[in-house]
């Protein structure tokens, strides 16, 4: 994630902190979660310590742990992961529980992102000649297709959020209400957007996504200028919580050199 | 029988041109870099590298000029995103254009499960919606016979060789590996033939008597190689930790083609083997590295 700016609040923090606060604030207590690579490692480590204590987080490198890792984490195999975890597996049996049903909540990131919630982490342009090659799926697609619902996680740029992706890799709600269905995917869907100025939802009606709350600093019109698309707006639309001081400090612990939030 | 070989010799006897290899197999650790910075020094061309994220590695053999496909769910650099060369290969054709079969994680893995129990396919609900089987013409999207539902079919494949990083082995290729495994367990029963790269060597008597630890049957392995090391940058639970670092420089220093001509040169081309290569890293930074504290198991009773 970019570093866009610090915000001039009474308490500093950065994008990425305040993005780290609104995801782990998406983790109910006793759900079982797909924590996926960068922020939500810490959002997991946050929201167990702070309303979550009985969520349990999946890797699917093939790890199940019910407590935060006793160190920071770059990536979801790193040997503090593995250390103390509830088990140690095979990546098939991670996804096996995604399919069959178990996993309320997943998270992924994303290069590109539309209007309904769709992610493209593969192709910008034809992918027969790409503008640019992006690393592709990884889990994210799967997560997409087969949790529950799923966050995304990601920089908000107006080249970021467009009108419609080139392609979809991992899907949201298609070209709108229905569409997963009639693609045979069988339930889930996004249920938030953290970017680096809001959080976005969707609209259940219509699975087009809508401005749920922008962060200190921004308002309703800084986000919109940001968005690729004309984006709609909630009704009871506010500036999304910042994070609290026991917040930070426990944010701070899981990353200490500020390598991802800093 | 041993089947102990130097790295130079399993590359060569076992990874001939044009073969299909799978690496990276348990994701974030246990990457076999070693095997990989080996196939690079002999100039193994048209490779088919399969995988569901390999970190870097993939990206080094495609720079280096290795890899004519890719069957693989991602391919970049877990610290740093992108990977420059995979999106050199795709974008200009640099050093040469790519076969890009797109996969996620899940759909590799199903794959290779498919090719280890011999069956065509194995459906999955993943992927539906998504644009990935227009960009892999191998999958099909098909009605399930007995729901009626849509279901996505996913092809298996059958690697030549899968090259595996573990703790430890026996000289026949009896090999322990812990931590989480990815899809190491699909990718061994998957392949033709496996070769091992382990750690440590340990006597028979170690591996049997913790049997339930053994990733894959001996009688796959054609190759043992032992290369204490071989998975740097990436960790092997029990011996060393992720050097995160580099990583990071492997990303700056790539991101131009003479950039990667002079990464390859100095930590692959002008290094003769691991050793050397262990040697360029420093006593230094190895030390960083290491384990800060053991945690062993309990021992378990395979009394009767």
């Amino acid at each position: 994630m970019p570093r866009l700016w610090i915000m001039d609040t009474e308490m500093d923090y950065t994008p990425q902190e305040i993005m780290v606060a609104a995801a782990a604030r998406e983790i109910r207590d006793g759900e079982i979660v797909f924590t996926g690579m960068r922020l939500p490692l810490i959002a997991f480590a946050l929201a167990k310590q702070m309303h979550a204590p009985n969520a349990v987080g999946l890797f699917e490198c093939g790890l199940v742990r019910d407590t935060p890792a006793p160190e920071p984490l770059y990536t979801m195999a790193d040997p503090p992961n593995i250390a103390g975890a509830l088990w140690a597996t095979r990546m098939i049996n991670m996804m096996g529980l995604l399919q069959r049903g178990a996993v309320d909540l997943g998270f992924i990131g994303g290069a590109e992102l539309d209007r309904f919630g769709n992610l493209n982490t593969s192709y910008l342009g034809n992918p027969e000649s790409p503008k640019t090659k992006l690393p592709g799926s990884g889990g994210a697609a799967d997560i997409a297709g087969l949790s529950r619902r799923f966050v995304v996680i990601m920089a908000h740029e107006k080249r970021r959020l467009v009108e419609r992706v080139d392609y979809i890799t991992s899907p949201g709600f298609g070209d709108g209400q229905g569409w997963r269905e009639r693609v045979g995917l069988r339930q889930g869907g996004p249920s938030a957007i953290i970017t680096t100025l809001c959080v976005l939802g969707f609209a259940s009606s219509t699975g087009e996504a809508v401005l749920r709350s922008y962060h200190p600093g921004q308002s309703v019109a800084s986000v919109r200028a940001e968005t690729g698309w004309d984006l709609r707006v909630a009704e009871d639309v506010h500036e999304t919580e910042s994070p609290t001081a026991e917040e930070l400090t426990i944010i701070r612990r899981y990353d200490p050199q500020g390598f991802w939030t800093r | 029988m041993s089947k102990i070989m130097t790295m130079c010799d399993a590359v060569a006897r076992f990874v001939p041109r044009g073969s299909s290899v799978v690496m990276g197999a348990a994701l974030e650790s246990l990457i076999p870099f070693a095997a990989g910075h080996e196939i690079i020094r002999r100039q193994v061309r048209d490779l088919t590298l399969i995988g569901p994220i390999s970190d870097t590695l993939f990206d080094q053999l495609i720079g280096a000029g290795c890899v004519r496909k890719v069957i693989a769910a991602w391919v970049g650099n877990v610290s740093a995103g992108l990977g420059h060369n995979y999106r050199r290969a795709c974008e200009q054709g640099i050093p040469h254009r790519l076969e890009v079969s797109d996969h996620s994680n899940f759909t590799v893995s199903l794959a290779l499960l498919a090719g280890g129990l011999g069956a065509p396919y194995i459906p999955t609900y993943s992927l539906l919606g998504t644009d990935i089987p227009g960009t892999n013409p191998g999958f099909r999207q098909s009605i399930s016979p007995f729901g009626g539902e849509k279901i996505l079919l996913v092809p298996s494949l059958q690697p030549d060789v899968a090259i595996l990083h573990v703790q430890r082995s026996d000289e026949n290729g009896n090999a322990h590996a812990w931590g989480s495994l990815g899809i190491s367990e699909e990718a061994a029963l998957a392949s033709q033939r496996i070769i091992i790269v382990a750690e440590e060597i340990v006597p028979h008597q170690i591996i049997v008597s913790d049997p339930n630890r053994v990733l894959a049957p001996s009688f796959k392995v054609c190759a043992v190689v032992h290369e204490p090391g071989g998975a740097h940058p990436s960790p092997v639970q029990g011996y060393y930790n992720r050097d995160h670092e580099y990583y990071h420089e492997y990303h700056r220093t790539t991101r131009t083609v003479e950039g990667n001509a002079e990464w390859m040169g100095q930590w692959v081309a002008d290094v003769k083997d691991r050793a050397g290569y262990l040697q360029k890293l420093g006593e230094e930074r190895r030390q960083g590295l290491q384990l800060k504290e053991h945690r062993y198991a309990a021992p378990v009773d395979y009394g009767y």
